[in-house]
């Protein structure tokens, strides 16, 4: 699916830039980002390390495991997959909190942790669990109780009241998390969304 | 007093995990420094791992935006809009959320200049912004750590999750701001 989404952007802006004229446009855009997602990658180098760091002491202190009883019941609903006491499930509800807190330093990097966890459970490597697709339209949902970058952009433009935002922004990102699980938890049934036959076999199935 | 509260938490929770996880640690016998540096040592390897995904769809989305495809697809969905009795003006942002965390919060910036902080039209923008995340960086960059190529269904349900919260973005601010 990503083959033709991302070969259908390029090809899009391509053609489009041609119309309007704004090919060298397009170019130097392609060229940037290319740039950009180094600094991006190189930029989340530091805080992954830091937050790497501080989750293995929580791991060996038996901080995760504690963790992941106590919110499994919930959690074992939506990842069913996931075997009790697995690491993955303390380590995604850590990114969930991170998120949720609108930390998003932190959010990442246990994210990324939780992903190399679900990557253990995973048969076929290169292709996505569900329980991967589920955690990440939670992630692309983006639960988040305080919208901190938005409040501190509302309140700089001289908002009276740019905490006004909060309750809806729960609401909306309630809804959003709720469309993105049942969505993957309807599409992962989908024949064409199938684990691949020579690779299948998998943890997910 | 929410405004304090809220203040309070965002300022204390990154110092406090700093503290309270290795003093539990050390309460139960782990040698934290020796485990911290264990752990920070993957850092760098994730980070590089995540590059080639990266490039890939910020390079892709780049061209995009240089081409001036936001615009245009915009004025296609006006009418669609339009005829839901959405409001019109947040249409870029709706289409620029799933690409790019960065554009799309100068489209916010720009909404709330144009119409006013308070405006239900700046609201309704930091709302739509706040409730959901940039769904292809996300994607790109987790299963990027982890060298996912096929990606199953998580696009579309990524995007349904986007699709559902504009969707309650507008429903819920008719309801809570007078327009």
């Amino acid at each position: 699916m990503l083959n033709y989404i991302w070969f259908g952007l390029i090809i899009v802006a391509v053609l489009l830039g041609g119309i309007n004229g704004k090919i060298e446009e397009v170019t130097k855009a392609g060229l940037d980002s290319a740039g950009a997602a180094v600094t991006i990658a190189i930029g989340l180098v530091g805080v992954m390390a830091l937050w790497l760091g501080i989750v293995k002491i929580a791991d060996e202190a038996g901080l995760m495991k504690l963790l992941a009883r106590g919110i499994a019941p919930v959690l074992r609903r939506v990842f069913p997959e996931i075997p009790r006491d697995h690491p993955a499930i303390a380590s995604m509800m850590m990114n969930i909190a991170a998120n949720m807190l609108g930390l998003s330093n932190a959010a990442t990097p246990l994210g990324l942790k939780a992903m190399e966890d679900l990557q253990k459970l995973n048969r076929s490597p290169g292709v996505a669990t569900n329980s991967m697709c589920t955690f990440l339209a939670v992630n692309t949902a983006g639960l988040q109780l305080i919208p901190a970058s938005m409040i501190s952009l509302l309140a700089s433009a001289g908002s009276k009241e740019p905490t006004a935002i909060i309750g809806t922004t729960i609401a909306a990102s309630t809804a959003a998390v709720f469309a993105g699980v049942i969505a993957a938890k309807l599409l992962e049934r989908l024949p064409v969304f199938a684990v691949p036959p020579r690779e299948s076999g998998g943890a997910s199935s | 007093m929410i405004q304090h509260v809220i203040h309070l938490v965002s300022v204390w929770a990154i110092p406090l995990l700093l503290v309270g996880i290795p003093l539990y640690g050390l309460l139960r016998g782990v040698k934290v420094y020796e485990c911290f540096v264990e752990g920070a040592k993957e850092g760098f390897q994730v980070a590089v791992r995540v590059i080639p995904y990266l490039v890939a769809i910020l390079v892709a989305v780049g061209m995009l935006r240089g081409a001036g495809a936001i615009d245009l697809l915009s004025g296609w969905l006006d009418p669609l809009l339009r005829a839901v009795g959405a409001p019109a003006e947040i249409l870029p942002l709706a289409i620029m959320r799933p690409l790019s965390g960065s554009g799309s919060m100068g489209i916010v910036a720009e909404l709330i200049k144009t119409h006013g902080p308070d405006s239900f039209i700046a609201r309704l923008a930091a709302t739509a912004y706040g409730s959901t995340e940039t769904t292809f960086y996300v994607l790109a960059v987790y299963f990027g750590s982890v060298g996912i190529r096929k990606t199953r269904h998580a696009v579309l349900a990524g995007l349904s999750a986007d699709i559902a919260s504009l969707a309650a973005s507008i429903v819920v601010c008719r309801l809570v701001f007078p327009a």
